[in-house]
């Protein structure tokens, strides 16, 4: 069962985002929104993964096709807010509805590969056809608005976005706590022993499955909305194994985990990237990123957030001994 | 499973926040200045289009040598940014120039996607930008701006100019074929225009996804249709496996090929027999036997030891255009609309012959017909005189 | 489409599904066996071809001795990285799996990166392998893809030869079917997995190479491949190589006739083969049967 956190960190967290814009320049504020993106997909899989134990890699094909529809839907006036976000919520979700009925009728790696596969799927559609400019992507000429509201303002988009990036958290929460979060739960531990409960598990799982897509593809709309410009890569599996990454570095089963994998994955790349931090090697920052996973996964499984039980243990071991 | 109770957020973790906010403040802290005037390149240093923004960069430089290494009297500060030829990571590295380090002018692309997003940025913004190669035609179509000109062409117009000479030739089918990307689309969509302007016909389009290289299939379906004439668009290591495998198939014997210059810029060397004969257009010739041309590659080969090429001569037009804007404003990089009205108002004298600016800020240029023999695309005459992109969607 | 077109397009297509069945056949032994989910299979095949192209200069009109030295090269690596890297990977849940070997196809990426570069590389074939034959009115069909398709066959049949006639073979099946009572029995399991995972390397690596001149050589190359390959699993079934031979097989005739038809579509023709297949047949087409 996913033990019950306390909420003060939570509400700490959602009032310095807010007064945040306060202290930041120009280029930082962007990071952070873009750092507050990430951590709603992060928390979208995290419900998959951590809570009902699906690991999926295709999960970048919903944010892809909340961004992409979010461009097609605002057209050449930018449409209004809750309607764009709508249609970018509902597109993701129904492909999610097509991708898990399909890949849920398959267990383990099965699963894993197929979930790749139809992402694969999506990204095709988007990168090869027509239908969306290919290769090189597509441009949101106006953004989306909503009476005073426009997202077009840099301190609207912020707002907009840690907003959602609260609710989207406060939502997880409150679904974690609830019956169907619960059913989840035990579904991940034990699938069989709440099918002899009388749980209809492929229904949760395809719910959840849902709800997940649904949550990425907002984050879709809100990354489209911030870069103006999106692109097949958004659907490709380097996205789908970086949000997958965010929630190993955070430390999977938990909400928090997941917005600190989101913050730290993308301060990580930053970091690598800079050249006055890594010179030459910068460039190869891949290469970086890579040997800091392995070395993540081999030696910290449980994420950062094991980290500190990992130093107490040490530390209670050697108070022990000299206690 | 494995779940802790947690109160706090650990030490450790906030010192790392922490320490990766300060690191990237102090970079931000970095980008202000007066005095120089900041040039920022946005250009593939890496990569399948690394030789191109290398030789871009060069022929910039070179005309920036040639006027004494200032601008408007003003010392140069040069800014770098590799885009790994990316679109997808196009937004953030532009906004690494303009928000980071704060550039008056920005220079780049080579692919056509990625200039999309810096113009996009620049447009946003108003930060001056130069593109130096990428074609897409959106640049100085949907998107053009006052502050949005290009030194080299537009995809249009290449494709354009080679249809008008198959129609010439008196070919009445043809079949095009290409990457599925802007660059290519753009190329055949001019290609289609004037071919069917002239008379004739294309059946079919082919195409295949960016940068994938397995023909096989497409050329049989070629084979099938068995058209007069094929009309293809690849640049670089497409362009040359394409060129062999066509001839490979043995269509280069019953089916004539034309290509837009890029098939065979750069890569006759390794296309070897495969590509003698064909025909391209382009806005430039190697051997384009003029005293500028000439005293161009001169100096280029003296300053760099290497032969110029096409996107050289885009890099050292792109300095030229701005120098002839900085010195209208005499260095006062402030007085904008002054700058682009003389930018667009200058006759550049390229090694490619002079041309003009349209108002969309693209070059209003000759376009030469060449045809590979031995290792040159050697001049064989003028395909069109002033070619002008139509700039549909500009509303300039 | 007239009948020697239609000829020519299915040559297309076996010779296609051939050399993915190398590559697939490579992976589904290996996750068969030891059940682990390995992303960097296409990195394999990428260092194949990228060998293929490194190797070129110097061996020049021996071709053949270049595939040799190659799958020996390959075998050699991939018996060390299983050493160093996969054994630790076996016990460890399948999520940690996907992220070790997805941080190690970066690290491949970046390592061909920083030695041979990131251009496009053309691979030539050898002279004696050159042209192609007359097939109907106006085209030659390359002699190299005849080749191509060829040795994938004769590869094919030693796999099943070793792994259905011979004492390591059976060892092999041994130790799929049951891991500790094969070991109880006396058999050395983790030498086994070694030679297995060499194995698996060597297949795809070794598709690679003859794959270079055919589709060059490119960053990025061993992503496309692997996606398909999972596909070719999923529809032929976990563990199974005949599963994977009809799978493949399938895949380059959707694949390559979905180009003629469908142009922009055909990216998606496959997925939509696999969708039908997990409706049908959830397990894939064979499921585990040597």
């Amino acid at each position: 069962m996913l033990k019950q956190q306390g909420w003060i960190v939570p509400v700490v967290g959602a009032l310095a985002l807010l007064a945040l814009p306060a202290v930041l320049t120009p280029y930082t504020q962007e990071l952070v929104v873009k750092i507050a993106i990430y951590a709603v997909f992060a928390l979208s899989l995290e419900l998959l993964v951590g809570v009902t134990g699906l690991v999926s890699l295709g999960h970048a094909a919903f944010l892809g096709i909340g961004a992409y529809v979010t461009v097609l839907a605002a057209g050449d006036s930018g449409g209004s807010i809750p309607r764009v976000a709508a249609l970018a919520v509902l597109a993701a979700a129904a492909y999610g509805v097509f991708v898990g009925a399909l890949s849920l009728r398959t267990k383990g790696v099965y699963f894993i590969m197929v979930t790749l596969a139809f992402a694969q799927m999506a990204y095709f559609v988007f990168h090869d056809t027509k239908i969306a400019g290919g290769s090189d992507g597509l441009f949101l000429y106006a953004k989306p608005s909503l009476g005073a509201l426009n997202l077009d303002d840099k301190q609207h988009l912020y707002f907009t976005v840690m907003v959602t990036l609260i609710a989207t958290y406060a939502l997880l929460a409150l679904l974690m706590r609830s019956r169907f979060g619960h059913a989840l739960a035990g579904i991940r531990v034990n699938e069989q022993r709440m099918r002899a409960a009388g749980f209809a598990t492929f229904g949760y799982k395809l719910a959840a499955f849902v709800i997940a897509a649904a949550l990425a593809g907002l984050a879709g709309f809100l990354l489209a909305v911030k870069d103006g410009a999106v692109n097949p890569e958004l659907l490709s599996w380097h996205e789908s194994g970086a949000v997958l990454l965010m929630l190993i570095l955070g430390g999977i089963g938990s909400l928090r985990g997941a917005v600190i994998g989101a913050i730290a994955f993308t301060l990580l790349k930053e970091l690598f990237q800079l050249d006055a931090l890594l010179g030459p090697l910068a460039a190869h920052w891949q290469l970086t990123l890579g040997f800091t996973i392995i070395g993540f996964v081999a030696l910290l499984p449980k994420g950062l957030i094991g980290l500190r039980a990992r130093l107490a243990g040490v530390g209670a071991r050697a108070g022990a001994q000299h206690g | 499973m494995r779940l802790l109770p947690m109160r706090l957020p650990s030490r450790s973790k906030l010192s790392l926040v922490a320490a990766a906010f300060c690191a990237l403040a102090a970079v931000d802290a970095q980008a202000q200045a007066t005095g120089p005037i900041k040039v920022g390149f946005m250009l593939p240093y890496t990569g399948t289009y690394a030789s191109l923004g290398n030789m871009i960069e060069s022929g910039f430089k070179l005309y920036v040598q040639e006027q004494g290494g200032k601008l408007g009297g003003r010392e140069i500060q040069y800014f770098k940014v590799d885009d790994e030829s990316e679109p997808s990571k196009a937004t953030d590295n532009v906004n690494k120039l303009i928000k980071r380090d704060q550039v008056d002018v920005l220079v780049g692309t080579v692919h056509s996607g990625v200039a999309l997003a810096m113009a996009k940025a620049a447009k946003d913004s108003n930060t001056l930008l130069i593109v130096p190669n990428a074609g897409a035609d959106a640049i100085t179509g949907p998107m053009c701006g006052p502050n949005i000109l290009r030194s080299s062409f537009s995809n249009w117009q290449p494709g354009y100019s080679t249809g008008v000479v198959a129609a010439q030739k008196g070919y009445k089918r043809a079949m095009t074929i290409t990457w599925n990307y802007a660059a290519g689309s753009e190329t055949v969509k001019g290609f289609t225009e004037a071919f069917e302007k002239g008379g004739g016909k294309v059946m079919k389009d082919l195409n295949l996804p960016f940068p994938n290289v397995e023909f096989q299939a497409l050329l049989t379906e070629i084979a099938a249709q068995k058209p007069d004439v094929v009309f293809a668009f690849f640049a670089g290591g497409g362009a040359v496996k394409f060129v062999k495998d066509y001839a490979a198939a043995g269509l280069n014997k019953s089916i004539p090929l034309f290509g837009s210059g890029f098939l065979t810029d750069g890569t006759l060397e390794a296309q070897g027999a495969a590509a003698q004969g064909l025909f391209t257009t382009l806005h430039y010739a190697d051997n384009l036997d003029t005293p500028r041309n000439n005293a161009f590659r001169k100096s280029f080969a003296l300053t760099y030891k290497a032969q110029a090429d096409v996107y050289a001569v885009q890099g050292y037009d792109a300095a030229q255009m701005l120098v002839a804007g900085v010195n209208a404003v005499k260095g006062d990089l402030s007085k904008r609309d002054a700058l682009t009205a003389a930018m667009h108002k200058v006759t550049v004298d390229s090694p490619r012959g002079k041309f003009t600016i349209s108002a969309a800020g693209n070059p209003v240029q000759d376009m030469y017909l060449r045809q590979a023999t031995g290792n040159n695309n050697e001049f064989r005459g003028v395909a069109v005189k002033a070619l002008a992109d139509p700039a549909r969607g500009c509303k300039l | 489409m007239d009948l020697p077109i239609f000829l020519v397009q299915c040559l297309n297509a076996v010779q296609y599904g051939l050399l993915l069945f190398l590559v697939a056949s490579g992976l589904t032994l290996i996750f068969g066996i030891m059940g682990v989910i390995n992303l960097a299979h296409g990195s394999f095949y990428m260092i194949g071809a990228y060998l293929a192209f490194v190797l070129a200069p110097y061996f020049g009109e021996w071709y053949l001795t270049k595939l040799l030295v190659g799958v020996a090269l390959s075998a050699v690596f991939g018996f060390v990285l299983e050493w160093l890297f996969f054994s630790f990977l076996y016990q460890r849940e399948h999520l940690q799996q996907v992220l070790m070997t997805y941080a190690l196809i970066l690290v491949f990426e970046e390592a061909r990166s920083l030695l041979v570069g990131n251009d496009v590389h053309g691979v030539v074939t050898p002279e004696w392998l050159a042209g192609g034959f007359q097939l109907g009115g106006l085209m030659s069909y390359p002699w190299y893809r005849v080749f191509a398709s060829v040795a994938c066959v004769l590869i094919a049949l030693g796999l099943y030869f070793v792994v259905n006639r011979t004492r390591l073979g059976m060892m092999i099946r041994a130790g799929a079917s049951n891991r500790d009572m094969a070991r109880g029995l006396g058999l050395d399991i983790k030498l086994l997995y070694r030679i297995v995972f060499a194995g698996g390397v060597a297949l795809a690596a070794l598709a690679g190479m003859i794959a270079a001149p055919l589709s060059s050589v490119y960053p990025g190359m061993g992503g496309s491949v692997l996606i398909i390959c999972f596909v070719v699993v999923v529809i032929g079934g976990i563990g199974s190589i005949t599963g994977a031979l009809i799978a493949s097989l399938l895949v380059g005739f959707v694949d390559t006739f979905g180009k003629v038809f469908f142009a922009e579509y055909s990216g998606v023709g496959v997925y939509l083969l696999m969708a039908v297949v997990l409706v049908w047949r959830p397990e894939g087409l064979m499921k585990r049967a040597y």
